[in-house]
């Protein structure tokens, strides 16, 4: 059984993959800790941006609010732990209801009202905004004050109360990332994967042969959803605090969407991808500005525009189904289909 | 980017924009370098907002870094190499940078003015073993996390609540007239909600002579404050209280003159108020609000100094808070690094711990930590506008200016 | 609290919203009839202000005797987008759209910003103080004209659409692209005018909006929402739907900062955009699904 998710991936692939694992496995070693907090900002960015793929990349919808679920997953936790002192990975199935929560009232209101398209996109902008007033004047986590975790010591590595080094807080998203990767290909062999598929490509034929739609779509939402409140979760005990306006923030939520888009909705690969390229396009840009003593603030952000404007034009599926290509990694022709 | 101050409000044309690239290119090669070359120096990093929402404040706290040079060569106190940092007003870019700074060969860390922001830098800063010097930061849960390495000489929104009561107190005395009722304005962010918190703690230990009707709490994005002093204004108070920013103190003056409504008095406890852009923008209706800030004595020699710096580099920008701290924060740094005979950060930290100078700018006996490595005898003071310039008014001791009493209606300025 | 208050409140509320309705009005045209996911609205304003800014300090000029050339030039640049960047994306998928225009959004905001500083910038006219009295209810002096000039705006735009020929045939693509094309309209040219009028009508509402507010480079991204709020409330493809949305927002939101706390009261906006998007997803004046 388990041979048959692993049938139609051509071994090159999976050789690079593998390689790639493994060096993101050592790079500790040889790392300074600047370098590991960047890379820790390109996991995260690579796994939420996957959860939200599969939102977009399977059941087609545009969710512009992925923030809330963040700001949920982090929030539940952090309040049990600092109110009640419950460890994270309890806290953590309590992020993973409330967000699923969430996004099934969201999906529940947008599939059988059918709100959809850019509708769809403005009603998960408006979640997310309430959600941002809500906790601005909620007391009990702080307000708009913000809510501070407790930070005792950092000689050791708590993994039981995610309380450590950033090289341990890499470790933990670097398996998050890796898992969500490998979920996210499990779950596309899967019956409910070509379902999925199914309904992206002609809703109408899917519904002819029997597919229940508003169930499969709200499968997808509700997973999604709780997949992003993971990284709300190791969010807030990273950061270790929290402020509504930043963290439910509408600029959160494009964030968190740039890395998918640039590296190819609906591909496997492509939310990492797009995180190490964004990631390292930032750094490198910051990088030549400080070089030319042009130091100067929003030059950074224009290139950045400029750079996603130029992928948008002329790589509309993304940067990696091309170099997939080129690469010569895209093996049989249903494989490209199912945009892998 | 550092504009000058002519370049804004005066005109946009060709030159102020190339000078303002032109001061862009410069700022990047910053004047610190030439120190670096005399031999080793203590590698300082500095962290601040300098782009992004707070970019304002933190170029202003620039200005504090740049004449701090001069001066503390002056008093005898070893060069220091200063590191730029931007923590573009976002906690995540301050914790990467700080992490980044200290990669680099940073023995020592200051900033960051945002609570959020530093309390990212704080946590880097104890997990390295590089102590940190906050110049401004309000919130109380920064230095009651039990670190070692994170030093704070700034009043928490505790005691600058505590200090603007005691302050009110004594200008109600000297004046003879107090308010019966305020209502209470303030921005709905971090500082606002601290603020307001540390009201409710503190009002019920002092006794004023004032109630307050009501609370009201906006947005800090609000573009529009007609609605929230409509509403001020219908609780019937005789004085405002306020915690606000720069942008929403000059909505709010605008607001009161609209609307027709001189209070007795405005009392501030936070920034905007007081500041350049204010005075820039209002003209004559900027004059008489009160303000209860961290501030410096102007009566101390240092401050003289500093006063004199700032004019020179920087002639037409009012001495304030973010000058004064971020310039303590290095004369700290100087200080302990001289003390230490060592840049060795655990050095440095048990240097800093052992701070005791008189000789310094802000109000009170002077910088000394208590175990929490927070500078608890820090004290406020009072100022009011006057004419685009600043006084003093309270506390008595470090007054240097009779206080205007009620403000001057708005509709009898010229 | 005195009745006075209340009326106060409402009425600069409702003046304050006609001119939101105005901006709203530039996306309801471009949204009704592109079908392009204008993510760039409230950015595109910003600029307009930011103009309005410059040449009043420079010049003195008042913002709103410079409407007209300021609407122009965002117009020129409107059509100039269309035609230039938008039009291979129109039978793109949406999430295509809107990342090509959030790119704009965020290239216009961090070009603002470097030209312009992070710093509020405003204009102050010399009647920026006045304000009305008419018994217990005063009203500011800025609200009024702007609302005047918003009104007035709306109206010159309504007789285009309805009067003119051009202004017909760009309806005409809106109800039935496939039947424009039959017909034999240059939908291409039109598309871009169109872009280039909702643009024009967002630079009048910044010429305007700009004696109310303060502009800062960070003002895009807010009202860009507001304007989607506003033309989904009122009804996407219904003119007067956007003014009315707008003028709602502008009341609701108003009463509600005065009886609730005021930093909460977006809340209602976005509860009142949900209840729409549920029980009324054509907005109140928009026209049914067929």
């Amino acid at each position: 059984m388990s041979a048959r998710w692993l049938d139609d991936v051509p071994s090159r692939g999976l050789l690079l993959l593998l390689l790639l694992l493994a060096a993101l496995i050592l790079i500790p070693a040889f790392a300074n800790d600047y370098l590991i907090t960047v890379l820790i900002l390109i996991l995260y960015f690579a796994y939420v941006g996957q959860a939200w793929n599969l939102m977009m990349g399977l059941a087609g919808q545009l969710s512009l609010g992925h923030a809330l679920y963040i700001g949920l997953g982090a929030y539940a936790a952090a309040a049990l732990y600092v109110h009640f002192g419950i460890s994270p990975w309890i806290g953590l199935w309590a992020s993973l209801v409330i967000a699923a929560a969430a996004g099934g009232v969201i999906g529940f209101l947008a599939f059988r009202f059918g709100v959809a398209g850019v509708y769809f996109a403005i009603l998960t902008i408006a979640f997310a905004e309430f959600a941002r007033l809500a906790f601005d004047h909620w007391p009990w986590v702080g307000g708009s004050a913000g809510f501070f975790l407790p930070v005792a010591n950092y000689a050791r590595n708590d993994l039981l109360n995610l309380r450590g080094s950033p090289t341990m807080f890499y470790y933990l998203l670097l398996a998050m990332t890796a898992g969500a990767f490998l979920l996210c290909h499990v779950l596309l062999r899967s019956r409910a994967g070509y379902y999925w598929l199914a309904i992206r490509e002609s809703p109408d034929a899917a519904q002819a042969l029997g597919i229940n739609l508003f169930r499969y779509r709200m499968y997808v939402v509700v997973l999604s959803a709780a997949m992003t409140s993971l990284g709300g979760v190791v969010f807030a005990f990273y950061y270790n605090n929290l402020f509504p306006e930043q963290v439910f923030h509408i600029s959160r939520s494009i964030e968190l969407i740039l890395a998918p888009i640039i590296g190819g909705i609906g591909t496997l690969f492509g939310p990492i991808l797009g995180a190490f390229l964004l990631t390292a396009l930032a750094e490198g840009v910051g990088e030549v500005m400080r070089a030319i003593g042009l130091d100067v603030p929003g030059v950074k952000q224009i290139f950045y525009g400029f750079c996603l404007l130029v992928v948008v034009m002329f790589l509309p599926d993304g940067v990696w189904p091309p170099l997939a290509k080129a690469l010569r990694l895209d093996g049989k022709p249903s494989q490209d289909r199912s945009g892998c | 980017m550092r504009r000058s101050i002519e370049g804004r409000g005066r005109g946009l044309n060709r030159r102020s924009v190339a000078k303002g690239l032109g001061a862009g290119i410069v700022a990047g090669v910053a004047p610190f370098r030439i120190a670096r070359a005399q031999g080793a120096g203590l590698k300082v990093g500095v962290l601040l907002p300098r782009s992004g929402v707070q970019a304002g404040i933190g170029q202003d706290c620039q200005r504090g870094v740049e004449i701090a040079a001069g001066i503390l060569k002056d008093i005898g106190l070893p060069d220091l190499t200063i590191m730029n940092g931007d923590t573009e007003s976002n906690v995540e870019t301050a914790r990467s940078r700080a992490e980044r700074l200290i990669g680099e060969g940073a023995q020592l860390l200051i900033g960051a003015f945002d609570s959020g922001q530093t309390t990212a830098i704080a946590q880097v800063a104890e997990q390295k073993g590089i102590p940190l010097v906050i110049n401004i930061a309000a919130a109380p849960p920064i230095t009651e996390q039990g670190y070692k390495f994170v030093f704070r000489n700034f009043p928490t929104a505790g005691m600058i609540v505590g200090d603007a009561f005691a302050n009110q107190k004594a200008i109600f005395e000297a004046t003879g007239k107090a308010p019966q009722s305020v209502v209470f304005l303030h921005v709905n962010d971090t500082f606002g909600v601290s603020m307001q918190k540390g009201i409710d703690t503190v009002l019920p230990k002092f006794n004023m002579p004032y109630k307050i009707l009501e609370t009201i709490a906006y947005d800090p994005a609000a573009r529009d404050l007609s609605v929230e002093v409509s509403k001020a204004r219908a609780t019937g108070a005789e004085a405002l209280l306020t915690v606000s920013r720069l942008n929403d103190a000059i909505l709010l003056t605008r607001e009161l003159v609209k609307q027709r409504w001189s209070p007795l008095a405005i009392l501030s406890m936070g920034p905007g108020w007081y500041e350049d852009q204010y005075f820039k923008t209002l003209g004559k209706l900027s004059d008489d609000p009160l303000s209860f800030v961290p501030w410096y004595d102007p009566n101390k020699k240092l401050s003289k100094q500093l006063e004199d710096a700032l004019a020179k580099s920087h002639p037409g920008i009012n001495l304030n808070t973010n000058h004064i701290y971020t310039f303590e924060a290095l004369l700290i740094a100087a200080d302990a690094y001289k003390r230490a005979a060592s840049s060795d950060p655990k050095a440095l930290a048990d240097a800093i711990r052992a701070t005791d100078i008189t000789e310094n700018v802000s109000i009170g006996p002077g910088i000394k930590f208590d175990a929490k490595g927070q500078n608890d005898k820090l004290k406020n003071a009072a100022i009011q506008n006057r004419g685009g310039k600043l006084v003093t008014v309270a506390p008595l001791a470090a007054a240097n200016a009779k206080v205007v009493w009620p403000l001057t209606a708005y509709d009898k300025r010229a | 609290m005195p009745a006075s208050i209340f009326l106060n409140v409402a009425v600069s509320g409702l003046l304050t919203g006609l001119v939101y309705g105005l901006m709203a009005l530039g996306l309801s045209v471009i949204f009704g009839v592109v079908r392009v996911v204008n993510f760039a609205h409230g950015e595109m304003m910003t600029i307009a202000m930011y103009i309005a800014v410059a040449l009043f300090s420079a010049y003195r000029l008042d913002p709103l005797m410079m409407l007209v050339p300021i609407a122009a030039v965002l117009f020129a640049l409107g059509y100039i987008m269309q035609a230039g960047l938008i039009n291979p994306f129109i039978n793109r998928p949406e999430h295509s759209q809107f990342m090509l225009l959030v790119a704009v959004a965020m290239i216009i905001v961090n070009a603002l910003l470097l030209i312009f500083g992070p710093d509020a910038r405003s204009v102050q006219t010399s009647y920026a103080y006045d304000s009305f009295q008419l018994g217990a209810v005063i009203v500011d002096a800025t609200k009024v004209y702007a609302a005047l000039a918003a009104g007035a705006v709306a109206t010159g735009l309504f007789a285009f659409f309805r009067y003119s020929l051009t202004g017909k045939a760009i309806r005409a693509c809106a109800d039935n692209y496939q039947g424009a094309l039959v017909v034999g309209l240059d939908v291409r040219r039109l598309y871009a005018l169109t872009f280039g009028l909702g643009a024009a009508c967002v630079g009048a509402a910044g010429s305007m909006l700009v004696i109310l507010l303060d502009v800062t480079p960070a003002l895009g991204p807010s009202y860009t929402l507001l304007a989607f709020v506003i033309v989904i409330t009122g009804g996407l493809g219904s003119m007067p739907g956007a003014l009315l949305g707008g003028m709602l927002i502008g009341v609701t939101e108003a009463l509600a900062g005065l009886l609730f706390t005021p930093s909460a009261k977006s809340m209602f906006a976005f509860g009142m955009l949900v209840l729409v998007l549920l029980f009324r997803p054509q907005g109140i004046l928009g026209k049914s699904p067929s």
